[in-house]
């Protein structure tokens, strides 16, 4: 039953990531990068990850691929010569991955993380929450890392923001070079006024 | 019972397909960009198979940092995507030469 649900759950990754590198339109593309991460958010459930499912779902399917759609939507691509050197480059990088794949899948395969070298460890009792144990361990243990995290995440907003800001300025405000450039003669004019206003004729 | 090895051969063969991305998609910047997202996912089953069978959880911590630093990474590449090709008007990777020493 487990067993099953994993292949089926890894041949839809695999699938949706063979897609992704073959797909004509990107637009589809990330369609199927965010259908991979759905059926890895069901891998790790298969392997008591709560809550890192649901976070996958959440930040990366809610917020990350929908960057990605808005950026691929928005700009008008000509797709005809970023497809050029598709069908030359094929057999090549097919080849390095085959390669690739062979050597890790000698490595990785039964022979040395086997159900003998690895036995399954115990399911844990169903009171457990992932989401508490991690969460000690995040403001705890791992406190310090977690805030430079977050002000990895800071940076990043800063710096999306600065590089897409237009040039053209949408607010209204004061130039610094200029205030401080001013001289007394543009803002102020000294006039000689008399003391007193004449009387008029026949006032009361 | 699901063996661990068949965690790790599944991200190695992901990890693969994304390399192979790499090479056949190498003129079109945002393909490129999901490929690396897609070798940062084969990482994480990675590390998360390994949390599970060590019933050991500094594992899925790390993912943790993994996918926020992940997530800062692409804001930027995409950021500089779009001001490249407001600059531009392409994202070929031909056309990103101009820093050449």
């Amino acid at each position: 039953m487990e067993l099953g649900i994993f292949y089926a759950l890894a041949a839809l990754v695999l699938f949706a990531g063979t897609m992704v590198i073959t797909v004509q339109n990107p637009v589809h593309a990330v369609l199927f990068l965010v259908l991979a991460f759905f059926g890895t958010a069901g891998l790790w459930l298969l392997l008591e990850a709560e809550f890192l499912a649901i976070a996958l779902v959440l930040v990366y399917v809610g917020a990350v691929m929908v960057l990605f759609l808005f950026v691929v939507m928005m700009l008008d691509i000509n797709l005809v010569p970023l497809r050029e050197g598709f069908a030359r480059y094929l057999p090549f990088g097919a080849a390095v991955a085959l390669a690739l794949a062979s050597v890790m899948g000698f490595i990785l395969g039964p022979r040395y993380f086997g159900l003998a070298q690895f036995p399954p460890p115990a399911p844990l009792p169903a009171d457990h929450s992932n989401t508490t144990e991690l969460g000690r361990l995040l403001y705890t243990y791992y406190l310090y890392p977690f805030e430079v995290a977050a002000v990895i995440l800071l940076v990043a907003i800063i710096a999306a923001i600065a590089l897409t800001q237009r040039a053209r300025r949408q607010t209204k405000a004061g130039r610094p070079e200029w205030q401080v450039g001013v001289r007394r003669q543009d803002r102020v004019r000294l006039l000689s006024l008399p003391a007193e206003k004449p009387a008029k004729e026949g006032g009361a | 019972m699901i063996p661990l090895s068949h965690y790790l051969v599944l991200a190695a063969l992901l990890f693969c397909l994304s390399v192979a991305g790499i090479f056949i998609n190498r003129k079109n910047l945002i393909v490129l960009l999901m490929c690396i997202e897609l070798m940062l996912l084969a990482v994480n089953i990675n590390f998360v198979a390994f949390a599970h069978f060590h019933h050991d959880l500094a594992g899925q911590i790390f993912v943790f940092f993994i996918l926020a630093v992940a997530a800062a990474e692409s804001a930027i590449g995409l950021a500089i995507l779009v001001v490249l090709f407001r600059n531009r008007r392409s994202i070929n990777v031909d056309d990103i030469g101009v820093l050449k020493g």
